[in-house]
């Protein structure tokens, strides 16, 4: 059950304070990430009722910048990026003449003409040689891959705001949701994000490499007396998915569009040509086919990623996500299934381990923090 | 750590044999490497089952594991109550059983390993 690290596995500058921790590590992109430190359960309840702290450190950075940096990036992602003030950020994809996502992203607006696209660590590489081949001739605009110049820590859970505030002169409570700050947290700089990935308010840290133990350290420390816990990639695939936030490569890859996978409101239909328009707008106004939806378990049993989904005694979809959803007490899933069974309580089935056991579509996401 | 009253299959579930029948668990080895278990399929009394053959499975958030029959024989009990708490396979893995087995070949207990040698198999 346990896992050679082989001598190819990056590491984050936080790799010695997880083993200190105790932590069970896992590899994941191509890294060595802790998956959970107490428990996948107890970190998963931390985030939804207090706070957890992950290190996401494995995320890619890609900046791109030159006096037609907003073109370029409008170019080659879906949303549309001109309605980012500085200081904001939006979730958006890179995508394919196919409209499908090479990976998705957040976009962050530095400054007019200067953008950082946070990625995901598997796809890193490739976004990065993707993008580099799409701004060819695309005029003032290179991409520089800046992924080792930043650790990146995830502070999430009701409790965040507090716990960071009581370590940063920024004023928290000015920022909204996807917005951005520089500033000091516990005295190292830091860009102050609004952002996550778990369905909780929280904020998402970026800080040079040599400074990630000083404000791990700092922040757990701070954070301690209010229940924060660190937390590992086990609680942050729990997390996202009761918030329904697809995982690049999991539940949407080249061959899904972003219209199949339930996120044409990513898409800035407004915005002029992007790389994907064409097949998009074409799939919008046919309708599309087959549709990711969420499902919950009616039998017992919990749906693992690769499952049959069937209906009639057919099969018609493959489960792309399943766990056991601790705050929900029950098994969710998403699947791709054909458009004719996406409506709620749809009654679908799906195999597991040659057993038929009964599921039943549901609208996402299932799990949505009470907002104050 | 591990119970000498036990023995243990390489898979990591563990027998308790008195009256030609044996109750069967997991180990906490097993317990550990899954996490929190939220549920647990078993068989329908009277099955019988190989010895090594699979006879359920054990579902964590993240994990499925199969689980493996460490003797031949008629499952004549199966643990109900997990149903509603499959944490106590967390809580107290040697203590809690999933099936109970009669036995078919007694003989076939040689092949397991006594606490000593499990101890050192997951070490």
């Amino acid at each position: 059950m346990t896992q050679a690290p082989s001598a190819t596995l990056r590491t984050t500058p936080l790799h010695a304070r997880h083993r200190a921790l105790g932590a069970r590590m896992t590899t994941f992109g191509g890294w060595e990430m802790p998956v959970q430190y107490t428990g996948i359960g107890d970190e998963h309840r931390a985030v939804r009722t207090a706070a957890g702290l992950f290190d996401v450190s494995h995320m890619g950075e890609i900046e791109i910048a030159g006096g037609d940096a907003l073109a370029a990036v409008q170019r080659i992602t879906c949303n549309d990026a001109g309605r980012l003030a500085v200081g904001e950020a939006q979730y958006s994809a890179l995508t394919t003449p196919r409209g499908t996502p090479v990976d998705d992203l957040l976009v962050y607006r530095l400054a007019e003409q200067h953008f950082l696209l946070v990625v995901n660590a598997a796809n890193a590489t490739r976004d990065r040689d993707w993008i580099t081949a799409a701004l060819e001739g695309a005029g003032d605009a290179v991409a520089v891959d800046t992924s080792r110049r930043y650790a990146l820590l995830a502070l999430q859970g009701p409790r965040s705001p507090e716990i960071l505030q009581a370590l940063t002169a920024v004023e928290l409570d000015a920022m909204r949701y996807y917005t951005f700050a520089t500033g000091e947290v516990a005295g190292l700089r830091a860009t102050i994000s609004r952002t996550g990935y778990t369905g909780e308010d929280g904020f998402e840290l970026f800080v040079a490499p040599q400074a990630a133990e000083g404000l791990w350290t700092a922040l757990l420390q701070a954070g301690e007396p209010v229940g924060l816990r660190p937390a590992g990639l086990g609680a942050r695939d729990t997390l996202r998915l009761e918030a329904s936030m697809r995982l690049q490569g999991q539940d949407m890859d080249e061959s899904t569009t972003l219209l199949e996978a339930g996120l044409g409101w990513i898409v800035g239909w407004d915005k002029g040509d992007f790389v994907g328009r064409e097949a998009l707008a074409a799939q919008r106004a046919e309708g599309v086919e087959r549709r990711l939806v969420g499902f919950e378990m009616v039998d017992p049993g919990i749906a693992r990623t690769g499952y049959d989904v069937l209906a009639d005694g057919e099969r018609v979809g493959r489960v792309t996500s399943g766990t056991w959803a601790p705050s929900l007490g029950k098994a969710i899933g998403m699947a791709y299934v054909p458009v004719a069974l996406r409506a709620a309580d749809t009654e679908i089935a799906i195999e597991i381990r040659g057993r038929r056991a009964r599921a039943r579509v549901v609208r996402m996401p299932f799990y949505k923090r009470a907002r104050s | 750590m591990y119970p000498a009253d036990l023995k243990y299959t390489r898979d990591h579930e563990w027998i308790r044999v008195a009256d030609g029948e044996g109750h069967v668990g997991i180990t906490d080895y097993a317990q550990q490497q899954l996490g929190d278990v939220v549920y647990v399929e078993l068989p329908a009394v009277g099955r019988t089952f190989a010895q090594g053959e699979q006879f359920g499975a054990v579902e964590s958030v993240k994990a499925v594991s199969d689980l493996y029959c460490p003797v031949s024989g008629e499952v004549v009990r199966v643990n109900e109550t997990l149903g509603d708490s499959p944490e106590a396979i967390n809580q107290d893995p040697h203590g809690t059983w999933l099936i109970v087995v009669k036995l078919s070949d007694a003989g076939e207990l040689e092949a397991l390993l006594d606490a000593g040698g499990y101890d050192a198999h997951v070490a």
